[in-house]
């Protein structure tokens, strides 16, 4: 943290009532004047995380992420009140509102310093369409599974451990005795000698007239309280009495109903709308053609979603229009061999001589894979509400980048971004979703035409058809093997590339690499989802290596131990999860187990999968996870986020498949973007280590490996290979 | 105008009646824990009780609802506030991540414990399946559904009044 303590600065202040607030800062005129101008105006202060200390000896966090069941809210809190010393029941949140005050400064200070750990959905939504890091945008965004490891490393635990500090600091000078003799514990300050004890808050008017420590000590992790156990999240109570307010709950005096159409080739526009209907039907104030898409308000939202249907609308024609899905597999196969006819790939990794050693090898191994286009499917289909009146915008909806939104918002509109206050409230799932900005400004367009606000809530057919999709993709490998099998050279192409940079890049011992890419344009639009990248690397990477090991003859576990004996981290987690599993046991006929093995957003995560294959359609039975994010914050929620991405993976890899036809999305609701449901969800078991290496992420990292693994359980059960997602519907399964 | 009791009120509303109920209860009677999720009855979000039936309330005229007991989210509570012991196992289990599936889980759950004290694995995989988690806590679900369904058994062994 050198850069960070002479570059950041920690601010403490008193507030009305005798709070302390401590809050961790950067100066004005930091020496990145693009990190300057991007967050703040000329002698602004930005201030990254908040703790208030209440006279009555609460202490609130003030958490800059949004809360979409990922517990980051209890997690935040649970790092800054640890380094605090606070009594956990006298600990609570507060969502930080969308201000500048308030960005992500940890993600913009690594993403500025070039640093690689950045994560990738943040610099592509940086780099995007939608945002230009010109447009003063903000960084208060949550995904890349980022807030434990830079909000929480980087913000909260400074905060809570310079708030400690300053209040031991007041006690001692009141005391009279050195700061050195004086022990906290639970929110109060203690003298053991003399017996003397207070609470926190008795000192906190003293303590925030202090100038704050500029390098606060950290606990080690043999000296936590709190961090590494299982508290219980502050957001449960109010999700199971259906109290919880998520976006499409918002309820404003005067709200109107608005249900809207896109187009259904993305990209198109309205040529003729006829809404003669529509517009006599009940309840229906006002037909809007907004030319890139139609709205309906009305006094309820069946009344518009009703009109919705009854309108009839002629779309424009692009070349989009004549695609379809087999069309967008071409078109990858013939960028990628034109990118190779044309020796202009676009280099990855290239260590030693690959291409040399391939082609002078009588022993080579090659093999193609594909993964289909994938919506994001989040429960609460997306809904934003909007009020604009008096040159002042208020919206009310679930948003992973609350910031980046509210600027969009100030610049379509044309006001100062002052004038946009953003109300984040739950979300109801994200995986990517909710930190696109086209659902809130369709929100705000609407309620443009009116003075009363609009609530617009997309239909499932909506959410389904007008997403930013995983993209669709194509890998191709080759390598070079030795006499036992073992790969001296590895030769990886594929198309498409987004974030994180490193997602195509392997942990195996192969001194001979090219990893190779090209890029190729369409109209279906990208988005980050869940894991961004590594789900479909994860898949391509780990079910060739596990081709390779059958090549050569040998168990998938122990040729992968073989090409990770280097990496002490990556072993460890293929060992817990082998281990879990009793890899090698025997199984009954027709059932098999994979392994699989991916590092992503700092955690390495193993797991190994079960598969029943006698029946019509194969079935995970058991999924074994192990997860290195070198330390674990809060291991019940660190837990769930596994199993929850392996849900959302194993969906996925089943089930999921967006198609084309005629350029539209053939898909629309859950009966044909189908989900895994209880009765098909495996046993999970997740093995947690704690290795002490740089803290990762945790939303993420469970998605990736879950795909190769069941396939790699299929083949061992099958002897088929499935090369091509999903598994049921591709034909290469068990069907 | 179309009357039933809702939660235990009595309630007369004056909309279309082929208005989905699932509409009805979110903004005619600002009861907002049931969710709207797809409209057609494929993932559970909506769900209610309609005369102690799960119903998806997406897919149900409030015509239907007429002269009828509608439990929804709010009434799963005693009415001294006191949590139904599938709350408690939800909180126990820390079941929700998202949460906004939760509501139409936990009224298809406590539809089952009414009706099954002590339900198989497969009793849970049929009451449940038709309520989708996009976040995956299904495990979680199925425990809580367990932990709960013993609580009741013992509840029931012991009497009120050993507790």
């Amino acid at each position: 943290m050198g850069k960070w303590t002479r570059r950041g600065v920690i601010t403490a202040g008193v507030l009305t009532g005798g709070a302390l607030a401590v809050g961790v800062a950067i100066r004005p005129g930091h020496r990145a004047p693009r990190l300057a101008d991007m967050m703040t105006d000329a002698g602004e202060t930005l201030v990254n995380v908040w703790v208030k200390i209440a006279p009555d000896n609460t202490v609130t966090a003030i958490v800059p992420h949004s809360e979409m069941g990922q517990g980051v809210l209890t997690v935040m809190a649970q790092m800054l009140a640890d380094e605090m010393d606070a009594d956990w029941n006298k600990v609570a949140w507060e969502q930080a509102p969308a201000h500048e005050a308030y960005a992500n400064f940890i993600l913009a200070r690594e993403y500025l310093a070039g640093d690689l750990n950045v994560p990738g959905i943040v610099q592509d939504t940086l780099n995007g369409a939608f945002l230009s890091i010109t447009q003063a945008m903000g960084l208060q965004i949550t995904g890349g599974s980022t807030a434990v490891r830079f909000t929480g490393e980087g913000g909260m635990r400074i905060a809570g451990a310079a708030a400690r500090e300053m209040i031991v600091k007041a006690a001692a000078k009141a005391w009279n005795v050195p700061s050195k003799d004086i022990r906290t514990e639970l929110g109060h300050v203690h003298h053991d000698a003399t017996g003397r004890s207070e609470p926190y808050a008795r000192f906190a008017a003293q303590a925030g007239r202090y100038a704050p420590p500029t390098q606060p000590r950290l606990k080690t992790a043999d000296e936590f309280r709190l961090m590494g156990q299982p508290l219980k999240r502050f957001d449960i109570p109010s999700k199971v009495d259906g109290s919880a307010t998520f976006g499409i709950d918002v309820d404003l005096p005067g709200m109107k109903y608005a249900a809207v159409m896109g187009p259904p080739v993305l990209g198109t526009d309205v040529v003729d709308l006829d809404a003669t209907a529509a517009e006599a039907m009940p309840g229906v104030i006002k037909v809007l053609n907004k030319g890139s898409f139609v709205a309906v308000v009305a006094d309820g939202y069946w009344q518009a979603q009703q009109a919705i249907s009854a309108l009839n609308v002629r779309w424009s024609e692009t070349s989009g229009s004549r695609m379809d899905e087999a069309a967008v597999f071409a078109q990858l196969r013939t960028a990628m061999d034109q990118a190779i006819e044309a020796g202009d790939e676009k280099k990855d990794v290239s260590t030693g001589q690959a291409r040399r050693i391939i082609g002078a090898s009588d022993k080579t191994y090659g093999a193609e894979y594909t993964v289909p286009f994938l919506a994001h499917a989040a429960m609460e289909p997306l809904n934003a509400t909007a009020w604009v009146r008096d040159g002042k915008v208020d919206l009310w909806s679930g948003l992973q980048n609350p910031l980046g939104i509210r600027n969009e918002i100030a610049k379509m509109v044309g006001i100062d971004r002052d004038n946009v206050e953003i109300h984040n409230v739950f979300l109801g799932g994200g995986f990517g979703r909710r930190a696109m900005t086209d659902y809130p400004l369709m929100a705000v367009e609407i309620a443009s035409e009116f003075d009363v606000p609009i609530k617009m809530i997309w239909s499932r057919e909506e959410d389904t058809t007008q997403d930013y999709y995983r993209p669709a993709a194509v890998s191709r490998f080759t390598a070079a093997l030795d006499e036992a099998g073992q790969p001296i050279a590895w030769d990886n192409q594929f198309v498409q590339k987004h974030d994180p940079p490193e997602a195509s890049h392997i942990p195996y011992d192969i001194e001979n690499q090219f990893i190779h890419y090209t890029k190729s344009e369409h109209h279906i639009r990208f988005g980050p989802w869940r894991s961004v990248d590594h789900t479909q690397h994860g898949f391509f990477i780990e079910s060739f290596i596990d081709e390779l090991a059958h090549q050569a003859g040998r168990d998938g576990y122990e040729f992968r131990r073989q090409l990770l004996e280097g990496s002490p981290r990556y072993l460890a987690a293929l060992d817990a999860a082998a281990e879990a599993a009793d890899w090698g046991a025997p199984l009954p006929d027709g059932h098999g187990q994979g392994i699989a093995i991916v590092d992503s957003f700092g955690t390495i995560v193993a797991q190994v999968a079960r598969v029943d294959a006698t029946g019509p359609q194969p079935r995970v039975t058991h999924v074994f996870s192990a997860a290195d994010p070198g330390y674990v914050m809060n291991p019940d929620g660190f837990t769930a986020q596994i199993e929850s991405g392996i849900i959302y993976g194993l969906t996925a890899a089943l089930y999921g498949r967006i198609t084309i036809q005629n350029g539209a999305v053939v898909q629309s609701n859950f009966h044909d973007y189908e989900m895994l449901r209880i009765d098909e969800a495996p046993e999970i078991s997740v093995t947690l280590i704690n290795s002490g290496a740089k803290v990762g992420g945790g939303g993420e990292p469970g998605t990736p490996p879950i795909a190769p693994a069941v396939t790699n359980a299929i083949f061992a059960a099958t002897g088929q290979r499935v090369r091509d997602l999903p598994i049921i519907k591709s034909g290469q399964g068990i069907t | 105008m179309i009357t039933f009791l809702i939660n235990g009120q009595l309630r007369s509303v004056d909309v279309d009646p082929y208005q989905p109920l699932l509409w009805v209860i979110r903004e005619q009677l600002k009861l907002t824990g049931t969710k709207f999720g797809c409209g057609i009855a494929q993932c559970g979000a909506c769900t209610v009780h309609l005369d102690g039936e799960p119903v998806r309330s997406c897919s149900t005229p409030l015509a239907a609802a007429e002269g009828s007991n509608v439990t929804t989210i709010e009434g799963l509570k005693s009415e001294d506030g006191t949590l139904h012991v599938l709350q408690e196992a939800w909180i126990e289990h820390q079941v929700p991540q998202c949460g906004y599936c939760q509501s139409g889980q936990l009224m298809s759950a406590a539809a089952l414990l009414a009706q099954t004290k002590d339900p198989s694995d497969q009793d849970i995989d049929e009451a449940m399946r038709g309520n989708i988690c996009r976040c995956g806590a299904y495990g979680r679900i199925r425990d809580a559904i367990k932990t709960a369904a013993s609580a009741l058994q013992n509840s029931t062994e012991e009497g009120p009044d050993n507790g």
